[in-house]
């Protein structure tokens, strides 16, 4: 033990340390390769209110330093969520936090108190799926139909409620607010990218779907832009997600100002990489002599004035004269 | 299954196109069955980003082998192909269902081509060691892209070679063919992987003959583990149509209830 104190607290829940999976990326098969007791939480796979058989394949595609997934929310449904998931990872000593995801806001609402049952922690509402209501685009693609989920689900369960957003929205933070002033006790930023590859020999989309949603390293750096926009404005926790490969690019986003974050792609390139991660975390926290992880939330230091004069002058004149730093 | 740093031994050219490379790796040679796979990391950096599933060409447990045999493609086996002997290959494996055999079989027909048979040559090893026979017949381009025949014929598989450089590959004749064997050989199984026109085929002379068969599928993968339904195809099962992921579900699959080969 590092004598670190890796604890965090996400709307009323009390976090061993900050690291989970990202939903869709983790499931009971995981148990067999590691001891998950000794992750932050654990995130289900979204469950929706029906059985769902989810896109035609094929569902993912390899794109530069990223994938693209088009698997389209397939889904046992809430029922066998309850009789199954629920009861499997009680035998853990990890918080479950139940992905849940609907086609309209009252079917969001029953869905959440169905599954308000004891041995889910939390509710991570997955409003970047489509809305019916809406012509299909995601909820949280704006900020009135955010807000209208969120109060719904809201009035019927008293569990922490994380609400998923998508980057595919123009205003990150006025979603992001809209669902804490709706209700949510923390938000995620973000889901996947919506992203199309097409294979040029047979000139057909290379998912099945035609677009998708990209994920991995290749959208670290926009979501951690959007944690960093979304963070100077909440007074809720985020959770970061989006990307993260290694024990820095976490830290990277909790100095961005996430309090915790969700790992997922990578875990398909390293089935055990999120105890890597935990622990190069604890490293880095030594390293720096940090002694509460939380400490690191927010933690990103800006360059003073007078630094950032006479680095722009020295970078661009080679350290000569000062009439570049004036703007010309 | 788990993770492992295994040493490459060789990794050499069998064609043009494929490369056999065997690995040390006696922590899951032991674990291997035929028709399993291992879910390969072919990169040093975040491009190509995912690992590759690559079936069990030959284990050996006790010198603590496996072996693949690939198809020199894209980015990531082009990769695998630059490793020498002495690197290290980040395995993780064996994952998967494999084939199975019932008790009373006395002899198998195992149809194949492409990488299909690189997938299908344990499975003479399996036939062998439970007292069966197996009668192979693989199909190829040339006689130089024939692959697997030296390794069934170790485990004792009778094989057959049809080529399209010859005309004997042709559905029909291939079909014909695996009739006649079927017929004469008093067949009790049928084996296939690797050709959407063979699998169908075979699927006919499963139907015709009231014979149990078993195909091993390939799809691009995620995780490679169950988890992230990315490698899901429709299959019939229980009377239902429904998607199952060929990682963890499968990759081998009873041959009657696939649907889009």
């Amino acid at each position: 033990m590092s004598g670190i104190d890796m604890t965090v607290e996400l709307g009323g829940l009390r976090l061993k340390n900050p690291v989970m999976p990202a939903s869709g990326t983790f499931a009971e098969e995981l148990t067999h390769v590691l001891d998950i007791s000794r992750f932050g939480a654990v995130v289900t796979k979204s469950v929706t209110p029906e059985a769902r058989l989810g896109n035609p394949g094929p569902r993912v595609a390899e794109t530069a330093a990223g994938m693209i997934n088009a698997v389209g929310i397939q889904s046992k449904g809430a029922d066998a969520f309850l009789a199954h998931t629920v009861p499997f990872y009680r035998r853990f000593d990890v918080p479950l936090i139940a992905s849940i995801s609907a086609e309209t806001a009252d079917q969001f609402a029953a869905l959440a108190a169905k599954l308000s049952v004891d041995g889910v922690a939390a509710l991570e509402v997955n409003i970047s799926c489509p809305n019916l209501e809406d012509d299909g685009r995601s909820f949280a693609m704006d900020p009135g139909q955010t807000a209208r989920v969120l109060e719904k689900i809201r009035r019927v369960t008293d569990l922490p409620l994380f609400a998923k957003l998508t980057p595919n929205t123009g205003d990150i933070v006025a979603v992001a607010l809209a669902a804490e002033q709706a209700g949510a006790d923390a938000v995620v930023i973000a889901n996947t990218i919506l992203a199309m590859a097409i294979d040029v020999e047979t000139r057909r989309p290379k998912v099945g779907n035609g677009m998708g949603g990209l994920s991995g390293p290749a959208i670290k750096p926009i979501i951690v832009r959007m944690v960093y926009q979304a963070a100077r404005r909440l007074r809720v926790p985020i959770i970061g997600c989006g990307g993260i490969c290694s024990a820095e690019d976490a830290i990277e986003y909790m100095l961005a100002g996430a309090t915790a974050v969700q790992v997922g792609t990578y875990t398909f390139l390293q089935p055990a990489g999120m105890l890597d991660i935990l622990a190069g975390m604890e490293a880095y926290a030594l390293r720096h002599g940090v002694t509460r992880i939380r400490d690191l939330v927010g933690a990103v230091e800006w360059p003073t004035r007078r630094e950032q004069v006479s680095t722009n002058s020295s970078d661009r004149l080679g350290g000569g004269g000062g009439i570049m730093a004036c703007g010309v | 299954m788990m993770q492992v740093q295994a040493i490459v031994l060789g990794n050499d050219w069998v064609n043009r196109r494929y490369k056999h490379m065997s690995v040390y790796a006696p922590q899951v040679a032991g674990l291997c069955q035929a028709g399993q796979f291992f879910h390969i990391r072919c990169s040093d950096d975040v491009t190509p980003l995912l690992r590759r599933p690559m079936s069990i060409y030959r284990y050996e447990p006790e010198r603590g082998e496996v072996h693949f045999l690939y198809h020199v493609k894209g980015q990531g086996t082009q990769w695998l192909a630059a490793r020498k002997p002495g690197d290290a290959v980040d395995l993780f494996g064996p994952l998967g269902r494999g084939f199975w055999i019932r008790p009373g079989w006395r002899r198998i027909l195992v149809l194949a081509r492409g990488v299909g048979l690189a997938t299908l040559a344990p499975v003479a090893r399996m036939a062998q060691e439970q007292g069966i026979g197996t009668i192979a017949v693989l199909s190829a381009r040339t006689a130089e892209d024939v692959l697997s025949k030296d390794e069934m014929e170790r485990f004792g598989a009778r094989v057959m070679v049809v080529l399209d450089e010859d005309g004997t590959s042709e559905v029909a004749a291939v079909e014909r063919l695996v009739r006649e064997v079927v017929e004469r050989e008093r067949v009790d199984a049928l084996f296939t992987c690797g050709s959407r026109r063979l699998t169908r085929l075979l699927q006919r002379v499963a139907r015709d003959t009231g014979l149990p068969g078993q195909v091993a599928l390939e799809e691009n993968m995620g995780c490679g583990l169950g988890m992230c339904f990315c490698c899901v195809r429709p299959f019939w099962r229980g009377g239902e149509r429904v998607n199952l992921r060929v990682c963890a579900d499968g990759p081998v699959f009873d041959l009657s209830e696939v649907l889009e080969a």
